[in-house]
């Protein structure tokens, strides 16, 4: 898996995300259009994509999409 | 795997109730329009029913049972077993199903007795009736299961108002040793039981005037100890990890295929949840009905009013089904089933 995979996916999935918001270093919170529901639709994505289970704790130390990448790809 | 069956049962027909009073979702102002509309897109819940006037459980499942009873003229003296699921009974005790048994005029020879258990409830109850009958002692029973979720709601928690709606269904059984078995895989996991509880008012945690203060938990989830907390990741996860494991589990116990069955009736939790099950068991869409966008998560009435609702008019004169359900305690299960002639009657709004 790579993070451009990864983040295009993420934009995909999230509508409310314009294609090329997201960068690696990109803060999830720090995003104007997050909210709670996308933390699913992104646990749902990744379980989907890539079989791998994410937990509210792994998003609390997860506070960009390379830290979420880094944990994913550790666990794929 | 608690692996069971049940021969000798058939199920003749299946009813449901909801309050007449609707909720939309459209109208939540505790968030924003943005929301909203972020919510009814993730969640599938455009609009749920929800109780006035102290209307419970046992009024919306009387209605159904006592629809069913007319509807095939059953001769009530027949009805000797009535099981009640449910998490918001009339009363602390005695138990509701005991009351519903005069109420609906059914003899004093009938056993009768609650169940308390949540989204898992319909099949733990169909397990346990089916088991009862089969064994022809009993000619007919009534499996009658619902909840009124919105008695423990706050109205300012974004993460269990807009999901739960009110509902309660009746299942009308039979005796009939022409009847294929039955099949169930049920299971438990006592140790998530904090993902979806109410602290407050059991022995456990008595009822004090502190249950009663409002807290922030989060921004957009303000309640009390009274209230429903859910744990929206954790029982996300364990749904996800458990549902698809289970069913699969059951076809392989069966040695059937997905192929085999004509519906698979989920517990109707919300949207994405149901969906990435769906896909994880690679169903197509047209096999796996719902019933979430007009009544919300029902509890243990969501697979009988889904079948109500949304298999109403078809032919059902050899149709086989597959039911899943998931969620408090956490508790979980699947059945695979064929019903022959059964009969869903029109929906009820009390």
């Amino acid at each position: 898996m790579n993070i451009t995979t990864f983040i295009s996916q993420i934009e995909n999935e999230i509508e409310e995300l314009t294609p090329g918001t997201l960068r690696p270093e990109t803060e999830f919170t720090s995003l104007k259009e997050w909210s709670s529901m996308h933390v699913l639709i992104l646990i749902a994505l990744i379980d989907t994509e890539y079989n791998v289970t994410i937990t509210g704790a792994d998003l609390q130390q997860c506070k960009s999409v390379n830290d979420l990448f880094n944990v994913v790809k550790s666990r794929v | 795997m608690a692996f069971l069956s049940a021969g000798n049962v058939q199920i003749r027909g299946m009813a449901a109730c909801v309050p007449q009073h609707t909720e939309s979702n459209r109208d939540y102002d505790w968030i924003s329009e943005k929301e909203r509309e972020l919510l009814i897109k993730t969640t599938g819940i455009e609009s749920r029913r929800i109780v006035q006037n102290g209307m419970c459980t046992s009024d919306m499942c009387y209605e159904s049972a006592k629809q069913l009873l007319d509807h095939f003229k059953v001769d009530k003296a027949e009805v000797e077993v009535l099981i009640f699921v449910s998490q918001s009974p009339d009363y602390i005790l005695p138990a509701t199903s005991i009351i519903l048994q005069d109420r609906l005029g059914l003899p004093k020879s009938a056993m009768a007795f609650d169940i308390q258990l949540g989204c898992s409830g319909y099949l733990y109850g169909l397990s346990v009736i089916s088991n009862l009958m089969s064994s022809g002692n009993f000619k007919k029973g009534l499996l009658l299961a619902g909840d009124v979720s919105s008695f423990s709601q706050s109205k300012r928690d974004k993460s269990t108002y807009p999901i739960f709606g009110d509902a309660g269904t009746a299942t009308l059984l039979e005796y009939d040793p022409s009847a294929e078995k039955i099949n169930f895989n049920l299971q438990s996991d006592g140790s998530g039981y904090k993902a979806i509880m109410i602290s407050d008012g059991g022995l456990r945690n008595p009822y004090t005037s502190e249950s009663e203060v409002m807290k922030e938990y989060e921004p957009g989830i303000i309640k009390n100890k009274r209230n429903l907390f859910l744990d929206g990741i954790e029982v996300f996860n364990f749904s996800l990890r458990e549902a698809p494991q289970n069913a699969q589990a059951l076809m392989d116990h069966l040695g059937t295929t997905t192929a085999d069955y004509d519906y698979f009736i989920f517990h109707q939790a919300n949207k994405i949840m149901n969906e990435s099950i769906r896909k994880k068991l690679k169903l197509p869409a047209e096999k796996v009905p719902y019933s979430l966008d007009t009544f919300g998560n029902t509890s243990s009435a969501s697979i009988p009013l889904t079948i109500v609702t949304q298999l109403q008019g078809k032919t059902l004169s050899s149709t086989s089904l597959f039911l899943s359900a998931f969620g408090v305690g956490l508790s979980w299960g699947s059945a695979s089933l064929r019903v022959k002639n059964m009969v869903c009657l029109p929906l009820i709004e009390l």
